[in-house]
């Protein structure tokens, strides 16, 4: 099978101050296409900011990261961008909706970006999907928690990505609504062959994808699957 | 690694997008922009109208084609060029006069206008009934109306002018080619031409002036007249004005003013965008996630820059275009606030030049002053959308420095388009520049000061306030400079015209004069004295004239150097005929600069002179220099022993060329005598007599000579003041927007403090504290720097000690700290009407 994310020796060093805060040190693993991947951990394990420079929001200081065949070392930041665009999706644990953007225009943004036509139809479709077609012209203000995310959810799909990236997917959200947020999640990593990095502290969750890694202080201390 | 696909349509429709739903605080930067072009052009466009219709006009400002004219009767070669021209069609003679109303015992310096033809060619005599205008030709004068207001006069009265009594035929409301100003110190009448030797007023020492008007034909080329024919007149000391030459003299002498009115304008809409610069920032803060969001979901640094760009520009097109039109309404105040200063009739259109204008201007501005700001958005981090991040850079350096010099670059290149003149558009950048630096650095050290010692002991209240003041994303800076400049303004403006007063106010001590007598003939000159001393007022002065030409410079005779054109000698020093006192001691009102004062002349050497320091520029002559004067006919050899700066704004007798006692005492002459009455009764008493005593003699009432100024000033300084107000309004729309711009911050920070306890009475002080410091402190160093300009103004330009008045510090001090407080705790009301949990849950969702 062959591999959509490939980690090799990563590490990331903060300054904090007059001190460095080394995040991460030394830390290798891949994903598989189509593969469902958890990265748990506790507060300050490290695992958001690995989520971050899997999906090149930052760059590395030591190592190298393959996305999608490409090496993230060697494009710029727009250079990332287009890579995103074309090929990644995102679910954040503040939904992190365009607060001026309509629910429908928040979900074709990434297809906008793209130069896709019939956008707008598209996103309806995707709309419908997480059974919000009927919100599709209200602001995430006018939004509740669970259905933002749900919008989030179309948005990350719409350019049917290779990998989908979510940090903390449901921690804002109680449990029913997370629930139905983890099964959408998993409902179109299945039908779109998504692979899925998830970045959670909930195990219950971690224990449904098909492989984990747990971080603690900026190293693996146990890869499961 | 290739591009996205999303092209300039998709930055179109998420800058519409992202607006729409901003629209509130984008529209307080509209606002900004429009109030700043509104005022620019506004003036740029009134002026430019007024320009245009002096051109178009200029006909009938002159009354005629062109004019020869000359202060002597024409000599046989000026006559020979004017029959040349196939005669003058209409002529006039003119000069000053007392004239005297018999009915009601009214005296009042006119100017006597005596004229034959058919002037006016162009334009109208506007007379009061309207058939006086040409009924007065049979033996009747036309009197101005405002005069035959004031005092009393109906048709049929008489007016006695010399030895002539007239019939008044009608009053005369507009006389093509006379200025209101000027009319109002002398106001014309008008008689048929053969009156004008019967009145006997036409003496030695009286200045007349001979006209000779021409009517051209179809097509004929004023360039080429004057090319021609101005030389040849000028060695005659007789002069060519045409239309044109008219209208371009008007025309200058209003561009100076509107050129300043323009900077005013400039000004307002520089500190409309210095808001528009802080508002931008604040803004492209609340943004730094949606940015980071859109980096995640692919969008390149440069398209989500210019998202942000696309709307700083659309936001410069409507605020430039909303400007024109305010702009195009505003400027038709401008004749009501003007009112008779401006010597023709305006035809009010907007044109496309305006339109441009005002399009250019908000969209470059806005454009220039967001760049800065809008870098911010280039520098955010995609990880921003995951977690907070330390932004290790948020400008480069060199962007920032670029953006600074197109800033300047721009105010400089505009300033010089306004001025066309590079120095002095340069002294204004600078000027700027410094007191934006200024205010810069006061509001800096206000708010590290405020931290170094912050009062620890102070009740809650005050220190929240205080806290407010150099919290992340304060108003400080933008307040201070917004309300700094505007106060600036209004106390510059205020202080200046009050030097202006002072300069020309006549002193209230019993020993300076409030009355000149003019035109005295050598014979008359104890009898007029007795006559005043009579009445019980002491004649203060007494000043012997000598009119005369100067004949060489240096060696070089006048006609030489009119014909050598590298010549830099000023015209005025050619033709002008020079009025020359003689006294052994210097007047308050000059100082020698150069050279040594000569008191008392006795030899057949060359006379040593004393020449005011203009007459020395513009004659291009120095200490020791040789000059010749042509004495009525007798060649008077002296050389420049001093040279004096002389305060020509002073309401006395001033002289460009003094000789020592004892060279002209025979020469022909006539005198000027200065003096000072008591009150308004005892001075028309005395005006009466001598009126009828001696008509030929001139009387200057300097009190109503000050009241008129007085009039001039109050009618400009409305204008500025309404220009500066502007500035305020501006500084206003900036310092709503600040509000509104960190009217999210207070919210929340005002539901947070009112869910641990306190109450909306204790916010609402808070907030009133806070912008009344802010209001003192801008408006505070806004007078400062007033006082501080004017004093430049006073030693560089007035050449007097400036001594500030009260009023900025009494009146606008307070009254702009209790605009920015009202304004202030106006617009914060909705920050407490909410419920805190309203709030939370709004700030949680």
């Amino acid at each position: 099978m062959s591999k959509i994310l490939k980690v090799q020796n990563l590490s990331k060093t903060y300054r904090s101050g007059e001190h460095d805060l080394n995040v991460l040190n030394n830390v290798s693993f891949d994903v598989d296409k189509g593969q469902s991947f958890a990265i748990v951990g506790s507060s300050g394990s490290g695992k958001t900011t690995l989520l971050g420079l899997c999906a090149g929001l930052d760059t590395t200081d030591d190592g190298e990261i393959w996305l999608c065949g490409e090496s993230l070392s060697g494009l710029n930041e727009d250079g990332r961008a287009v890579l995103r665009n074309q090929n990644v999706g995102f679910v954040f644990q503040d939904f992190q909706l365009l607060p001026t953007l309509t629910a429908l225009e928040n979900v074709i943004v990434p297809l906008e970006l793209r130069g896709v036509k019939n956008a707008s139809d598209h996103g309806r479709e995707l709309l419908e999907k997480v059974g919000l077609l009927n919100r599709a012209e209200h602001y995430p203000s006018q939004l509740s928690g669970g259905e933002q995310q749900r919008v989030a959810l179309a948005r990350a799909f719409s350019n049917k990505p290779s990998i989908l990236f979510a940090d903390e997917p449901t921690g804002n959200l109680d449990d029913d609504t997370g629930a139905r947020i983890e099964e959408l999640l998993f409902e179109l990593n299945k039908e779109q062959g998504t692979a899925l990095v998830i970045v959670t502290h909930d195990l219950e969750l971690a224990k449904k994808t098909d492989k984990s890694i747990r971080l603690r202080s900026g190293k693996i201390e146990e890869t499961i699957g | 690694m290739g591009k996205n696909n999303a092209g300039f349509l998709w930055l179109l429709k998420m800058a519409w997008r992202d607006g729409k739903a901003s629209y509130g605080k984008l529209l307080l930067f509209v606002f900004s922009i429009t109030l700043g072009v509104a005022a620019v052009v506004s003036v740029h466009s009134f002026s430019r109208l007024l320009k245009e219709n002096i051109a178009l006009q200029s006909k009938s400002l002159l009354g005629a084609d062109y004019v020869i004219e000359s202060d002597r009767p024409v000599n046989d070669k000026v006559q020979g060029i004017m029959d040349s021209l196939g005669g003058s069609d209409a002529k006039e003679i003119n000069f000053l006069s007392m004239a005297a109303f018999p009915g009601n015992n009214g005296t009042k310096l006119m100017e006597v206008r005596g004229v034959e033809g058919g002037f006016p060619f162009y334009g109208d005599l506007e007379t009061n009934p309207s058939s006086a205008k040409t009924s007065f030709k049979a033996g009747g004068a036309l009197v101005d109306a405002t005069t035959m207001l004031q005092l009393n006069l109906k048709k049929g009265d008489s007016i006695k002018l010399g030895a002539v009594t007239l019939p008044i035929a009608g009053a005369l409301e507009n006389v093509p080619g006379s200025t209101s100003v000027f009319g109002a110190i002398a106001p014309p009448v008008m008689i048929p031409f053969q009156f004008i030797q019967t009145t006997g007023l036409v003496q030695t020492g009286s200045r007349i002036e001979y006209k000779y008007y021409f009517k051209a034909d179809e097509g004929q080329d004023m360039a080429l007249l004057s090319e021609k024919v101005e030389p040849v007149l000028d060695a005659e000391d007789a002069d060519l004005d045409t239309h044109l030459s008219e209208a371009r003299r008007l025309g200058r002498r209003y561009e100076n003013f509107g050129k300043f009115l323009n900077l005013v304008g400039f000004i307002a809409l520089l500190l409309g965008c210095v808001g528009i610069a802080s508002g931008m920032g604040i803004y492209v803060q609340m943004k730094v996630k949606s940015i980071a969001v859109l980096k995640c979901l692919g969008a390149s640094k440069k398209q989500s820059y210019l998202i942000f760009f696309v709307q700083i520009a659309c936001m410069g097109i409507v605020g430039g275009l909303l400007g024109t039109i305010i702009g195009y309404g505003l400027q038709q105040l401008f004749p009501v606030l003007l009112g008779d200063l401006i010597p023709v009739e305006v035809d009010m259109a907007l044109s496309l030049q305006s339109i441009v204008l005002g399009l250019s201007l908000g969209l470059a501005m806005s454009v220039l002053f967001a760049l800065y700001p809008l870098m911010k958005t280039l520098y955010v981090s995609p990880l921003q959308a995951l977690r907070v991040v330390q932004e290790t850079q948020t400008r480069s350096k060199r962007a920032t420095l670029l953006v600074g010099f197109g800033i300047i670059s721009f105010v400089f290149g505009f300033s010089y388009w306004l001025l066309d003149d590079s120095l002095r558009s340069f002294f204004f950048v600078v000027g700027l520049l410094v007191v934006f630096l200024i205010l810069t650095a006061v509001a800096r050290l206000f708010m590290a000061m405020l931290k170094r010692f912050f009062p620890y002991s102070w009740g809650f209240v005050p220190r929240q306030s205080l806290k407010n003041l150099f919290r992340p994303q304060n108003q400080t800076l933008v307040l201070v400079l917004a309300i700094g400049i505007g106060t600036f303004l209004i106390s510059t403006l205020y202080f200046t015209k009050d030097m202006l007063l002072e300069k020309a106010a006549i002193e209230d001590s019993a020993n300076s004069a409030n009355m000149i007598l003019m035109d005295i003939q050598s014979q008359q000159v104890e009898d007029v004295s007795n006559t005043i001393e009579a009445s019980g007022m002491p004649v203060i002065d007494k000043i012997s004239i000598v009119t005369m030409r100067v004949e060489t410079l240096n060696g070089k005779y006048v006609e030489d150097i009119r014909k050598d054109t590298t010549s830099q000698v000023g015209r005025w020093i050619l033709n002008h005929e020079f009025r020359v006192t003689y006294r052994d001691s210097l007047i308050g009102s000059e100082k020698v600069i150069e050279g040594k004062w000569v008191n008392n002349f006795n030899s057949d050497k060359d006379i040593p002179i004393s020449v005011s320091s203009d007459f020395a520029n513009m004659a291009k002559v120095t200490i020791g220099d040789p000059v010749s004067f042509n004495v009525q006919g007798r060649i008077m050899n002296t050389v420049v022993q001093s040279i004096r700066e002389v305060d020509w704004s002073r309401l006395q007798p001033n002289f460009s060329v003094v000789f020592p006692s004892g060279v002209l005492e025979n020469a022909p002459q006539f005198s000027v005598m200065t003096l000072r009455t008591p009150n308004d009764d005892s001075s028309a008493k005395l005006q009466q007599k001598l009126v009828s005593d001696f008509p030929n003699v001139s009387i200057l009432d300097l009190k109503r000579i000050l009241e008129l100024l007085e009039d001039i000033l109050a009618k400009i300084g409305w204008i500025i003041n309404f220009m500066a107000f502007f500035s305020i309004f501006v500084g206003v729309a900036v310092l709503m927007g600040a509000i509104y711009s960190s009217k999210h911050q207070r919210v929340k920070q005002g539901a947070l403090l009112r869910t641990l306890g306190a109450k909306t009475f204790q916010i609402l002080k808070m907030i009133a504290i806070e912008y009344t410091i802010l209001g003192f402190l801008g408006a505070l160093m806004g007078v400062v720097l007033a006082v501080l300009g004017s004093t430049l103004l006073a030693w560089m330009l007035f050449d007097t000690t400036f001594v500030p008045s009260v009023i900025p510090f009494a009146i606008i001090l307070p009254a702009i700290t209790f605009l920015v407080f009202a304004l202030g705790v106006g617009n914060s009301v909705g920050i407490v009407r909410n419920s805190p949990l309203a709030v939370l849950k709004k700030e949680k969702e």
